[in-house]
């Protein structure tokens, strides 16, 4: 089970404020159990994605939407192709 | 909630009036309800832009949105500081499986912002939780340490990287690797929390010519042909200031003279090493007189060094 501080403490440059603004804005998702946050591993990827589209890609936060939201269309699509059995690893 | 009108339009707080008009202009094109039929949530879109461009149109309710006098759920920026480490890339494992329609594309109709209520208590919660006391981070150094400083102990300052000086004092019979903690000397605390404390690794240099062997020191201590045949009192350089040895008369070439208590300091309940000389006869430059001695010189009870020594066929 990933919580909050276990995702916190994997990356270096993560901060509090920006997970929650991320969340906030829908780039990130998680479960509430009781008080606690709970992430799988695919939001533990999908911040260092974040991570390094700020960071290192230099995508800024006015960007990243855009970029994700076109990313998440690929995948999508690429989900649907395998699932027809149109894509192949 | 309202939103963030900032967010809503799509511009920078410090955006000059012209860039809040002509994002207001852009949504409105993009999200005229007469221009989306059938889309009901272009409506809301519009009609949320439209708040925010009267808001921050007005110079004086925008300046006291900034100022957190009105709707004061307004963002943090943080600064960046990710250091990327190597490269990722293992998202794209999971997006591409059937889980991965958990990033399904461009969520329609949920509204960006409705998950900042859902778990903004949690990070609320995060907060209050770390405003309590906290102990401040170890931080680590390294020293280089002098091979007498080792032997006899000593003080001596670390200057470290924010130009603050530290009094780090060795003890007697420190090794390379070794590790001295200096309680309280690390980060300071946080909210009343206790300050770390400073590691510092210990390098211990050689010696041109005394040799560490545990608590034991060794040193090879040449002799004269005249002292080593003759013997009596010479003066040695210890790490202890110079002492009167007596030399036995006849000390051969490879002896051990042992003093006591003149290796590592004493420390605690460990007693002080001793220091070991092996003599080393020098013959010196070559002398008339000595030569001419040695050959008119027959030996008292001549002896073969080397007897014993013959291997045989």
């Amino acid at each position: 089970m990933i919580t909050l501080e276990i995702l916190c403490a994997r990356f270096e440059a993560l901060r509090a404020d920006d997970l929650q603004r991320w969340i906030g804005a829908g780039h990130v998702r998680a479960e509430r159990q009781g008080g606690d946050l709970v992430f799988q591993e695919i939001d533990v990827e999908r911040v260092r994605l974040i991570l390094e589209l700020r960071d290192v890609m230099e995508v800024n936060e006015e960007a990243l939407p855009v970029v994700l939201s076109l990313l998440d269309q690929v995948y999508t699509l690429r989900r649907r192709l395998r699932g027809l059995g149109k894509l192949e690893d | 909630m309202a939103e963030d009108p900032y967010k809503v339009l799509g511009v920078k707080r410090d955006a000059t009036p012209e860039a809040i008009k002509a994002a207001y202009r852009k949504l409105a094109r993009q999200h005229h309800p007469d221009l989306n039929p059938g889309k009901p949530e272009a409506e809301a879109k519009f009609k949320a832009a439209a708040a925010a461009n009267d808001l921050l149109s007005d110079p004086e309710r925008r300046a006291r949105f900034d100022r957190g006098e009105i709707d004061a759920e307004g963002q943090e920026r943080a600064p960046p500081g990710f250091n990327a480490g190597g490269g990722g890339g293992s998202y794209r494992r999971y997006a591409e499986e059937p889980f991965g329609a958990r990033y399904g594309a461009a969520p329609e109709g949920v509204d960006p912002g409705m998950f900042e209520d859902l778990f903004s208590d949690i990070f609320e919660a995060r907060r209050r939780a770390e405003s309590g006391p906290r102990r401040g981070a170890d931080q680590s150094y390294r020293l280089n340490v002098d091979f007498l400083d080792a032997v006899r102990g000593a003080t001596r300052q670390l200057s470290l990287p924010d130009g603050k000086a530290l009094s780090v004092k060795i003890p007697p019979g420190v090794v390379s690797g070794q590790v001295l903690r200096l309680r309280g000397q690390g980060d300071p605390g946080r909210n009343g929390g206790l300050a770390g404390d400073a590691l510092i690794e210990l390098e211990v240099k050689g010696h041109d010519f005394l040799i560490r062997d545990g608590n034991d020191l060794r040193m090879d201590l040449p002799v004269t042909l005249k002292e080593a045949v003759l013997g009596g009192p010479i003066v040695v350089s210890t790490p202890f200031g110079a002492l009167r040895v007596n030399l036995p008369a006849g000390s051969d070439n490879g002896r051990t003279i042992r003093l006591r208590g003149k290796g590592i300091a004493e420390h605690g309940k460990r007693p002080a090493g001793d220091l070991f000389l092996t003599l080393r006869v020098t013959v010196g430059k070559p002398d008339a007189a000595l030569e001419e001695f040695l050959r008119n010189w027959s030996p008292e009870n001549p002896e073969d060094p080397r007897a014993g020594m013959e291997f045989g066929e």
